[in-house]
């Protein structure tokens, strides 16, 4: 598939900040670390808003057509994009309502405050589903065709939302043994299940140019495919990454997603020193953006077959 | 009704008529243009409703070549319908024909995704969806004459191997062919159930060119083509 940054960024900020919008109704919900006082719960609200509008707003880069955008609400009955996108937008009114109930009330769990704040954390959870779905349920790529996509989605938005909760306590300076301590389970929960996911989508499987043409008894191969030059076919699903880089670009996408943020997290918590707090955000999200720009590129659509491969 | 296509990949010389005649069509019908990028550049490219690959099927001595043309397969379980979010994709109840709004859909490439068959083609220019419609402003024109009411691409081909009809219909000229054919459809494990089948080639016997060696006239004619080369 082609690694549209529009699409990329869509999951990777909106799942990082519907993330920091549940690790924050966790955390002021059980006064997780003494919970966040009034300006660090508005600085994670406004974050999560940030990261969410520049995940919506890339979004609308990637349509061809984007004068019909408002239409996109109007199949949530049949569609996980349209179901993305109702509740994209039914998640504003209640962040923002908590960000105004904290702003002039200054009550970070009160009933109405706790009231508003997790039903932005639920909807955010919710519209994570619905992206993972967008994905899982195209039967024609085997590599998204599966459960442990939306599952992915949601352990990553949370370790990126946890990741940012801490690093803001360590920034002002607040107690964050056990938020560091939840970023870090949820980071290494992370990197096991995109261990499992690769694991996964690496066995052989799904149609192949047999199939693909009906003569599933003999070898196929394609001698024309039948344009001069490139097609919007070749240019949306023709990408692929040979197996020796996927494997190097894995491993680098391992050390900024996971490595560098749990030790730079651990050091912060220790030390105290604010820039390392800053250092593990960067680096997840760079690395979990590394993550869904491979996601793209590994994504093989059946559509190949057509063009000459023997099985995607 | 299912109204769909029948293709013969016996008789299908490959010449790209099919897909000439449809652009031709359709690049003035209800979803037009079909835009070109660089026509006449070192890099033409453009928007079609119907491509033709083409393959070799089996191993020497025992190869042939296919020739392919896909185009919209019009599926009963159409999940580029589906997975529309602005509800521009859709499939006619009265006959099983998949369309798309160009006045409502926004250019998510959502469908394309879900395709299989590499049917739908983003028009760059128009920031539309496009895709075969079957030539329905051709099929229902009551002002041309019946045995014309055809899709451009079935009426153009010169060696007859697209046919166009109802496959709902088991007495249907193109539910007779699929029956007595073994028409069959592409992908079928991925469960979109296409309305177009095709047709696998024809077991010819072998021709017996050992026998024919031996014939008197042959032997004479090999002969005379032997002198008249020196």
């Amino acid at each position: 598939m082609h690694p549209a940054l529009a699409v990329i960024f869509l999951t990777l900020f909106s799942g990082g900040g519907f993330g920091i919008m549940a690790l924050t109704a966790i955390v002021n919900d059980l006064q997780i670390d003494g919970g966040l006082n009034p300006l660090q719960t508005m600085i994670a609200v406004i974050l999560s808003l940030v990261f969410v509008s520049i995940g919506m707003l890339s979004s609308t880069a990637h349509l061809a057509n984007p004068k019909n955008a408002w239409r996109a609400f109007t199949r949530w009955r049949t569609s996980w994009l349209a179901r993305e996108g109702v509740f994209a937008v039914l998640y504003y009114p209640f962040a923002v309502l908590y960000l105004l109930w904290v702003f002039f009330t200054s009550g970070t769990h009160d009933v109405a405050g706790l009231i508003l704040l997790n039903l932005a954390g639920v909807i955010g959870l919710i519209t994570i589903f619905c992206q993972g779905m967008i994905y899982a349920v195209l039967r024609t790529i085997r590599q998204w065709n599966t459960a442990l996509v939306p599952a992915n989605f949601y352990v990553m938005g949370l370790a990126i939302g946890a990741t940012v909760l801490a690093a803001e306590r360590i920034i002002v300076g607040a107690p964050a043994g056990t938020l560091v301590g939840i970023a870090l389970a949820l980071l290494a929960a992370s990197a096991v299940m995109k261990g499992i996911y690769y694991f996964w989508i690496s066995r052989p499987g799904g149609p192949t140019i047999r199939t693909a043409t009906g003569f599933n008894r003999s070898t196929v191969r394609i001698l024309e495919q039948g344009h001069t030059f490139g097609t919007f076919l070749t240019e949306e699903f023709g990408h692929t990454l040979s197996a020796a880089k996927a494997r190097s670009i894995k491993v680098i996408m391992y050390i900024f997603a996971f490595v560098i943020p749990i030790a730079a997290l651990v050091i912060g918590i220790v030390t105290g020193q604010s820039a390392f707090a800053w250092i593990a955000v960067l680096s997840v999200v760079f690395g979990i953006g590394v993550e869904r720009w491979l996601f793209f590129v590994e994504a093989q659509h059946v559509v190949n077959l057509y063009h000459g491969r023997q099985q995607c | 009704m299912r109204l769909g296509l029948v293709i013969d990949l016996d008789t299908c010389v490959g010449c790209h008529a099919c897909a000439v005649a449809c652009k031709e069509w359709n690049t003035s019908g209800t979803t037009a243009p079909l835009t070109d990028y660089d026509p006449y550049g070192a890099k033409p490219s453009g928007v079609w409703f119907n491509r033709i690959r083409h393959f070799e099927v089996g191993d020497y001595p025992y190869n042939k070549t296919i020739n392919f043309p896909m185009s919209c397969m019009h599926c009963e379980n159409a999940e580029c319908v589906t997975v529309c979010p602005t509800g521009a994709s859709y499939k006619r109840a009265e006959d099983g024909i998949v369309l798309v709004d160009q006045n409502k859909c926004m250019g998510c490439n959502y469908c394309s995704w879900a395709c299989p068959y590499g049917a739908r083609e983003l028009d760059r220019v128009s920031g539309t969806m496009k895709k075969c419609t079957l030539c329905i402003d051709r099929i229902y024109d009551m002002e041309i004459p019946e045995e014309e009411r055809q899709p451009a691409c079935v009426l153009t081909c010169p060696a007859h191997a697209r046919m166009f009809g109802d496959v709902d219909d088991p007495e249907s000229p193109v539910s007779r062919a699929v029956r007595e054919r073994g028409g069959y459809q592409l992908m079928p494990e991925l469960d979109y159930n296409p309305t177009n089948h095709y047709l696998p080639p024809r077991v010819h016997a072998p021709i017996p060119i050992e026998e024919l060696k031996k014939k008197a006239v042959r032997k004479v004619k090999e002969w005379v083509n032997r002198v008249v080369e020196r």
